[in-house]
């Protein structure tokens, strides 16, 4: 087998996810697919830390993560308190910008 | 020597400072000074004039450069006077006539409570006036241009309580807009043509010039020239400004400033010389507008519109030897002199008759004042002596000079304009004639004078408001007011005779303007003899018309041109259907235009944006996660184009 | 296993094991995305991410795979839980799309792109893989130790600050501040006066010297049960527990062990027979 079908794996996983974010209302379901997305790029990141042979790959995976740790804290705060404020956790009840 | 020059205009140019800002203090001693700084730079024109005459004749032309005025680049404006002989000229007539009209002023506006004003703005006339004949380039020119449009507007509005005054003051000052548009055009014209404006560089390179641009800049004076002289087509003015107090008609509005003009004219010479289709719209201008003046003078039943009339006439006639070029400029100016004597003299003998009259124009409430007024009555009909030419008298000198210059332009041009400017003589006989004889002759018909009727069209307002009802006590005026009439009938006797034995005006003009002898079809005798049977024949029929019969008090209704002539040859009703009703008809279509098609395309592409945006509108919902689908398809096309442009 | 990382093809093993646990992931994936309960949806994920855990490993991370476990699946998987808990089920759990034509908009976007990668990657005929042995000899954790605090040391420390931001912003979020006075008790019995309704305190729930949960409707004195004494989230959720059977199931079970006890005592019974009658 070719390490490259690590790639179509993580492509094919960023694309479900990104289809979940474009069609799921819960918005911590949204967040879900969205760590989904990023989990995705880490694979890559992995493989061709592999492919390259360094760990360069591996560090930005790393860095990644703990983004996507501080992103999940203050994503989640956000979500907790729209719905106190709104007692919704829709993406669509938060669309004020329309006329 | 030079440099007295710049006091000539400084004098009056104190006393209007000191006049217009001295307050009420000066109430009691205005008049004075306004006419003793006047008579000041009358005496320093003396002075300067006797320094003249002992030069020889070639080097009479004094200059005094005050100072650089705007000195930009290649934009140099000088203020630089310049005294030559026709300077002198005008410089003797302004302060001359001006201070005795001062004097005269005196007594006319004794019991008005704005005297002190009213000569503040004569002496900011007379300033304006000298600066206007002193200039020695066409910007300063239009500096004094402008200074004696302001004045007159001022003037002829003093008596701004009367709507008619206010409103002849603003017709006044609008008509000369138009011509002053031509002086600034023509002297941007010569900016461009010549790089100066200055007299002397301008007239050096006339002949290096081109035909056409030499007729634009010709054509533009000419315009010029007919807003501040009142010829056709802006005539309509003068004789709304008769509004203005007497003195103001007789000092500006008869013999200097519309004789401005005439003088923009000659100066500039040089430039018509070298331009003959400007030269022959001067003289058709001239020869149309002493007709024309003459044909009003003769209807008008009021004695300012009708001296008004008569002084068109007049201008029409220098105005005329101005455009026959070398062969006229001398008697131009000649029968400008002239004038200004026994037309200002003509307007104050006016100025007395209505100052014993109570204010009253209308001839027709006239008659038989010889006895009660007899001063007055000598000096008017000394000028009117003087204006129908009668033998001997200044009229006859200048104005026969014209005709014969006129005959002498050669072909039949000539004929033309030596035929109009005889007939013009006639009708001038005609008019003048009336008007001498229904003031002095005839019956007393200020007895038991009824009360102004509405049906007379020519019944100035201003006697009507006044409701000077009371039978009039005619009595002659003070001597502060017969002195100058006195003086001036003197001049208008004598001037014309003065100048021509030996051809004296003629020397002393000719350095600066230049003459040559026109060759005449008819001899001199020839003209001077039918000048004579016309003023017989006209100054007949007049009598017939007015000295034979009694003047009915009431005009009668008269024949068409009689009619039309009262309104002036309907040149208001002209510039109304025309002008304003044209503008109004220019104005209208062009806010069409701008309604439909400017604002038609503005509002358009606003409506199009709109209704576009309306529609893009619906693709902003609101909901985040259509706005993430537009996102993630741009995402997908940009990784199309990486993999397009790969694939290339 | 350091000799097939470096092959560009895989050993037999590592292939098994992609394909079984690559049908895994992708069907995990799958699942949060059309699980209707956040919950399930959450589990999934959860498996998902341990599955790309194994992958890690597989392709030499070692580190990066106990992270994976440790933080995604432990840490922050649970997070999602806690606000899952928090904010309940809700209408938005529901799959219907209210957006017209959202869903087949974003169905195309996705299959548009999710083709377009793979075309790409498989475009970019990736055949040269060097693997990790010489990377990893020293150990995978000291070599990305190694990389970490000397080439991407400043990158560390500002997400270190990044950390401490997420930490204090989301504090800062989900803090409130009391913006009104707290109401004494003194204006809450005046209200209540006002109002003209429960006066008195509500009553308290159970059942007198039998139940004391918070669950049990007290009683009235018919028998009925007063749902007014359960708290208002007990009431929404149904969770109301009926004890009025079990008063009497108790009642007889006592009568039953009271029997058992005075079959030996034959004289006590009719007694209590009696007594019974008469209450009846």
């Amino acid at each position: 087998m070719n390490p490259v079908n690590y790639l179509y794996l993580a492509a094919l996983l960023f694309t479900i996810g990104a289809t979940g974010v474009l069609i799921r209302r819960n918005a911590i379901v949204v967040f879900m697919c969205i760590e989904l997305m990023l989990n995705a790029c880490n694979l890559a990141f992995v493989t061709f830390s592999r492919m390259h042979g360094n760990l360069d790959g591996q560090i930005i995976a790393f860095f990644t993560m703990v983004v996507a740790a501080a992103e999940v804290v203050v994503g989640l705060a956000i979500i907790v308190s729209l719905f106190r404020t709104r007692h919704s956790a829709s993406v669509d009840d938060a669309s004020l910008m329309k006329l | 020597m030079e440099n007295l020059i710049a006091l000539l205009i400084a004098a009056p140019l104190l006393g209007a400072a000191v006049l217009l800002c001295g307050g009420r203090r000066l109430d009691a001693v205005g008049h004075w000074i306004g006419t003793v700084l006047a008579a000041a730079s009358f005496v320093l024109g003396v002075v300067l004039f006797t320094g003249m005459l002992g030069k020889a004749a070639d080097h009479r032309t004094l200059t005094q450069h005050l100072f650089s005025w705007i000195p930009v680049g290649g934009f140099q404006a000088d203020v630089t006077f310049r005294l030559d002989q026709l300077s002198m000229t005008f410089v003797l007539l302004i302060t001359g006539v001006g201070s005795l009209i001062h004097l005269y002023s005196v007594g006319y506006m004794e019991h008005d409570e704005r005297r002190r004003r009213f000569f503040g703005y004569l002496n900011l006339f007379l300033a304006a006036m000298l600066l206007l004949v002193l200039a020695d380039n066409y910007l300063l020119l239009y500096v004094g241009w402008e200074g004696v449009g302001l004045a007159s507007y001022l003037l002829i509005g003093f008596w701004q309580h009367k709507p008619s005054a206010a409103t002849a003051a603003k017709k006044a000052f609008l008509v000369n807009r138009v011509g002053d548009m031509g002086l600034s055009i023509a002297i941007m014209l010569m900016f461009t043509t010549f790089g100066t404006f200055a007299f002397g560089p301008v007239f050096a390179d006339v002949d290096r010039t081109g035909q056409g641009k030499l007729t634009a800049i010709g054509l533009m004076l000419l315009l010029a020239a007919c807003g501040k002289s009142a010829q056709v087509p802006l005539q309509s003015w003068l004789g709304d400004a008769m509004e203005g107090p007497t003195p103001v008609s007789a000092l500006i509005h008869a013999a200097t400033m519309v004789t401005a003009g005439v003088y923009l004219i000659v100066r500039s010479g040089a430039i018509f010389n070298a331009a003959p289709d400007a030269q022959l719209a001067v003289t058709v201008v001239g020869a149309v507008t002493l007709l024309f003046g003459a044909i009003v003078g003769c209807a008008k039943d009021d004695i300012k519109k009708a001296l008004a009339g008569s002084t068109m006439s007049q201008i029409g006639y220098m105005v005329l030897a101005a455009g026959l070029g070398p062969i006229g400029y001398v008697f131009a100016i000649m029968h400008l002199v002239t004038h200004g004597f026994f037309k200002a003299g003509l307007f104050l003998g006016a100025g007395s008759v209505m100052h014993g009259m109570n204010d009253e124009v209308d001839m027709r409430r006239y008659g038989g004042l010889r006895k009660y007024m007899p001063v007055t009555f000598v000096t008017f009909g000394l000028g009117y002596l003087a204006i129908i030419g009668f033998p001997g008298l200044s009229g006859f000198f200048s104005k026969d000079k014209i005709i014969e210059a006129a005959f002498a332009k050669g072909g039949t041009e000539g004929w033309i304009l030596g035929g109009a400017a005889l007939l013009g003589a006639a009708i001038t006989a005609y008019y003048m004639t009336r008007v001498m004889l229904m003031t002095f002759f005839g019956e007393e018909r200020w007895r038991n004078a009824p009360t102004p009727s509405p049906a007379e069209p020519s019944v100035e307002p201003a006697a009507e408001t006044r409701g000077e009802h009371a039978e009039p006590h005619p009595h002659e005026s003070p001597g502060v007011m017969t002195i100058p009439m006195i003086v001036l009938a003197f001049g208008s006797v004598f001037a014309g005779g003065l100048f021509s034995v030996g051809d004296r005006f003629l020397r002393w003009l000719e350095p600066v303007t230049g003459h040559s002898e026109g060759h005449s079809p008819v001899s001199a005798l020839t003209v001077t003899a039918s000048t004579l049977v016309l003023l017989v024949v006209g100054a007949g029929i007049a009598y017939a018309q007015y000295g034979r019969r009694p003047v009915p008090a009431v005009a009668p209704r008269g024949s068409l041109l009689t009619r039309a002539a009262r309104r002036d040859l309907l040149q208001d009703d002209f510039n109304h259907v025309v002008l304003v009703r044209g503008g109004e008809h220019l104005t209208r279509s062009l806010v069409y235009v701008d309604h439909t098609l400017v604002d038609g395309v503005v509002n358009g592409t606003a409506a199009s944006v709109g209704g576009l945006s309306g529609r893009l509108r619906r693709l902003q919902n609101g909901y985040a996660r259509s706005y993430a689908v537009s996102m993630f398809g741009g995402a997908a096309v940009l990784v199309a184009l990486t993999l397009l442009m790969r694939a290339v | 296993m350091s000799p097939q990382l470096a092959a560009y093809t895989t050993s037999t093993g590592e292939a098994f094991q992609f394909w079984v646990l690559g049908t895994v992931a992708v069907i995990g994936a799958l699942c949060t995305v059309f699980m209707k309960k956040a919950v399930h949806s959450a589990l999934c994920l959860a498996g998902t991410m341990i599955v790309l855990a194994v992958f890690y490993l597989a392709n030499g991370a070692y580190f990066l795979g106990i992270v994976q476990i440790v933080v995604y699946t432990g840490a922050i998987m649970m997070l999602f839980l806690f606000v899952v808990m928090l904010v309940g089920v809700t209408a938005a759990d529901s799959l219907k799309e209210t957006i017209k034509g959202q869903r087949w908009l974003a169905l195309l976007c996705g299959v548009g792109f999710g083709v377009l990668l793979l075309a790409g990657i498989a475009n970019a005929s990736l055949k040269d893989f060097d693997g990790l042995g010489k990377a990893n000899a020293n150990g995978n954790v000291e070599g990305l130790a190694a990389l970490i605090f000397t080439k991407y040391v400043f990158a560390f420390e500002i997400t270190g600050a990044l950390l401490i931001t997420a930490a204090v912003g989301a504090m800062v979020l989900t803090h409130r501040e009391r913006t009104e006075r707290a109401r004494t008790q003194r204006e809450l019995s005046e209200q209540r006066v006002r109002e003209g309704k429960h006066v008195p305190p509500l009553p308290a729930p159970g059942v007198y010297a039998r139940h004391n949960a918070v669950d049990i409707a007290g009683l009235l004195p018919d028998g009925t049960a007063s749902e007014l004494t359960v708290s208002k989230t007990l009431r929404d959720r149904g969770q109301i527990r009926d004890v009025s059977d079990e008063a009497i199931s108790d009642l007889k079970a006592l009568e039953q062990r009271a029997a058992e006890r005075l079959e030996r005592g034959e004289d006590e019974r009719p007694a209590l027979k009696r007594s019974e009658e008469a209450s009846k």
